[in-house]
């Protein structure tokens, strides 16, 4: 694929590790991505209609039958994949893979077939079903480095390019190379207990593709071959047998 | 009616002292009354099915304007009643095209009171089903961005993505079919021309582009005939195949599947079919075509029906077992909801719809009746569009990760819409049969007197234009000589 060609060409390539040992559930990351990226909030009747936008979530999923009952907790985002299947559908490239790996979205192009959403086995694609609105004050609030997304536009987790970038342009004003954990995404510099590693999957020696090689490791749906980007740690399976994978619900 | 003959193996049986110029012109008489006068149920009709479309309209104007949210779609349900309505409206479109072709292919003599009617189905629903990419759009003000023209945004389309596929496609057939519904329209148009006064006279003078019947003009009239028959069969075929893989390309549980391009088209020609019967029955009490329209093409369009109905069970079960034996845990949360869940009612009504109801009524002879196949076609039509929505909706509610699971329930702006839809192809049919015979004048009398035993007395006058080719290709006077000289008695001006 095209892609690997150009991030074998490219030092960087952006990859999250998600530690499902460490995560609590908080959710915390879900309020910092919303505040970063100019998520708008749908209302509580557009929520009930499912049209809430969360390009973070936390699924909570029960083991058990009460009262033995355990809860586990999976942070789902893009999982930025290399095979993604959300790329090739989009009839007007607003979906495309860039350089460093990540799986883009570009809102100007997007015309609102909503394919590549159907596409996604993550389901974390959202779609602007109306322009959005905040509430006053919160307009105050918004981060000017991240567009506002208007009605029939999809958007999804960018690993907070923003952010990607201004390190990016800063390092080479400084003349330097990034170093590793320089900056995170939202959601990552807010995980209280460090669940989530963000960094340089093409660097050996970065803390994300040391985790990304552990035995924990595992991907999401892997048996779709979608080659993701994040990748999932966590010691057994969720019925408590080792070894087991996490992809079913 | 002097030519009420009865049918014996292929060809019409007419007593010959009947088909005189008192019956041709009869004939005319009959076939052209709708476009030369017009009553007041006419008009009363079609403001009513007008105000229908004009509403639709002004509906999606709403949408438009409020955003795309007033549908009831939602995540993970993106695609529902629009794209429903997308492919059954180009299912429906291949009864017509595809239906004409292979009948004029086969030189199934029955076929020539029907193949106007059911060209004109084509037009009209792939015009309809290709407006729903559009109106179903987020942004649909930027439709034209799926078109590729060099613009100053330097950036072509994603050739890659199925929707530039069916753009292709869709383009290229209602070209095709638009031209295949036109061709034999011309020397009917000249009928016209001769017959009327006044503006409809010029108007027609214009529309019959020159049409003098010669035998030269026939000749090659022919040809392009038989040249589009052989083009537009394989353009159909791969039109639906097309847009099965709109879905089939996508990894969703039970869309991504090696039987929807097959499965597409025989639901379509399914449905397709259906629709033709219903129109056919409707042009017939409404115009006085009892004579033209016979109990006959009602019921080889039924046994047409019949085995469709059959395949269509087929495909079904292939499917359906397929993918419970294989018992994959993602495509098995999809097949339970369709088969006991939520959506168990709606696939058992569609069963009953395109298999339960139609087999008996057009497998038992007896039943295989107007009355019957018209039972029939209206079931699989409300069938197939089930299929159609059962096809999209339980996939998205059911795709994988359980924590995303959803459910869709359409808004009146869908309804709306939707009805409009079904208003637009009655108004689009009312305006044709206005302009248009409804039945192929020249088609209708070149099958009259090719059962003539004089037959072989006018291929003996033809001898000079012996490079005519008949609607097979071969070398013989044939038809469209006979149509020639029949042109030629023609009153003119």
């Amino acid at each position: 694929m095209k892609s690997e060609i150009d991030h074998l060409e490219s030092k960087i390539h952006w990859g999250m590790v998600v530690d499902l040992d460490r995560c609590t559930g908080c959710e915390a990351c879900v309020v910092a991505c919303r505040a970063e990226n100019n998520v708008p909030t749908a209302g509580e009747d557009q929520a009930a209609r499912g049209r809430a936008i969360h390009w973070l979530r936390v699924e909570r999923y029960w083991e058990g039958e009460f009262p033995e009952a355990r809860v586990r907790f999976r942070p789902v985002l893009c999982q930025q994949c290399e095979a993604a299947p959300c790329e090739p559908v989009c009839p007007t490239f607003a979906s495309y893979h860039n350089p460093e790996g990540l799986n883009a979205q570009v809102y100007n192009r997007c015309i609102g077939t909503r394919y590549c959403a159907n596409a996604c086995p993550y389901t974390v694609r959202f779609f602007n079903f109306y322009n959005p609105v905040w509430d006053k004050p919160l307009h105050l609030q918004l981060n000017p480095d991240v567009s506002v997304r208007e009605v029939g536009v999809m958007e999804k987790c960018t690993f907070c390019v923003q952010r990607i970038k201004a390190a990016e342009i800063q390092a080479k004003a400084e003349k330097r190379e990034l170093k590793d954990g320089e900056f995170n995404p939202a959601c990552v510099q807010t995980c209280p207990p460090k669940a989530l590693i963000f960094g340089n999957l093409n660097d050996p020696e970065s803390e994300v593709s040391k985790l990304a090689r552990s035995n924990r490791a595992t991907v999401l749906l892997g048996e779709l071959n979608t080659r993701p980007n994040v990748t999932y740690l966590e010691r057994g399976s969720w019925s408590g047998e080792e070894g087991g994978p996490a992809s079913a619900g | 009616m002097e030519w009420r003959g009865g049918w014996s193996g292929e060809r019409w049986v007419i007593p010959m002292a009947s088909l005189d110029q008192d019956t041709l012109n009869r004939v005319d008489d009959d076939l052209l009354r709708p476009l030369m006068a017009t009553s007041r149920r006419y008009f009363v009709a079609s403001s009513l099915v007008g105000l229908i479309v004009l509403t639709a309209v002004a509906v999606f104007g709403y949408q438009v304007w409020r955003g795309i949210g007033v549908l009831g779609i939602n995540r993970p349900v993106f695609w529902a009643f629009y794209i429903t309505n997308f492919v059954f409206w180009i299912g429906i479109s291949h009864a017509g095209t595809l239906i004409s072709a292979i009948l004029r292919l086969a030189n199934a003599t029955w076929r020539r009171p029907v193949t106007r009617c059911a060209e004109a189905i084509t037009v009209f629903a792939l015009s309809i089903g290709a407006m729903f990419p559009i109106i179903h759009l987020g942004r649909p003000w930027l439709f034209f961005w799926l078109v590729p023209y060099p613009s100053q945004r330097t950036i072509w389309p994603n050739f890659r993505s199925p929707l530039l596929w069916d753009f292709f496609a869709i383009s290229s057939y209602l070209t095709g079919s638009v031209t295949f519904l036109l061709l034999p329209i011309i020397p009917d148009w000249a009928v016209v021309r001769e017959r009327a006064h006044g503006w409809r006279k010029r108007l027609y003078r214009v529309l019959s582009l020159g049409w003098r019947g010669t035998p030269r003009q026939w000749n090659r009239l022919e040809t392009a005939m038989h040249i589009m028959a052989v083009v537009i069969i394989p353009v159909a075929v791969s039109v639906h195949t097309i847009v099965s893989w709109d879905f089939a390309m996508a990894p969703v549980p039970m869309w991504h599947s090696t039987i929807f391009g097959p499965y597409f088209v025989a639901g379509a020609i399914f449905s397709g079919i259906a629709g033709l019967i219903l129109a056919m029955a409707l042009l017939r009490k409404c115009l006085h075509l009892e004579e033209y329209l016979r109990p006959l093409h009602f019921d080889n369009l039924g046994k047409l029906l019949l085995m469709m109905s059959l395949l269509w069970f087929y495909f079904i079960v292939a499917e359906r077992l397929t993918t419970w034996y294989g018992n994959e845990s993602s495509e098995m949360a999809v097949f339970w909801a369709t088969q006991r869940g939520a959506f168990a009612p709606l696939f058992w009504i569609m069963v009953l719809c395109n298999f339960g109801i139609p087999f008996p009524l057009l497998a038992i002879k007896k039943l295989r009746t107007i009355t019957g196949t018209v039972i029939a076609s209206s079931t699989i039509v409300v069938g197939m569009w089930i299929e159609r929505f059962l096809i999209i909706v339980p996939s998205l509610a059911r795709k994988y990760l359980p924590y995303a699971f959803g459910s869709y329930r359409p808004t009146w702006v869908e309804i709306t819409v939707t009805a409009g839809t079904f208003a637009a192809m009655g108004l689009l049919y009312l305006l044709f049969v206005k302009f248009v015979p409804i039945i192929s004048i020249w088609e209708l009398k070149v099958g009259l007197r090719a059962t003539l035993p004089a037959r072989a007395a006018w291929r003996q006058k033809a001898a000079p234009w012996s490079q005519c080719r008949d609607l097979r290709g071969r070398p013989n006077a044939g038809e469209a000589v006979l149509a020639a000289n029949l042109m030629a008695k023609e009153p003119r001006e």
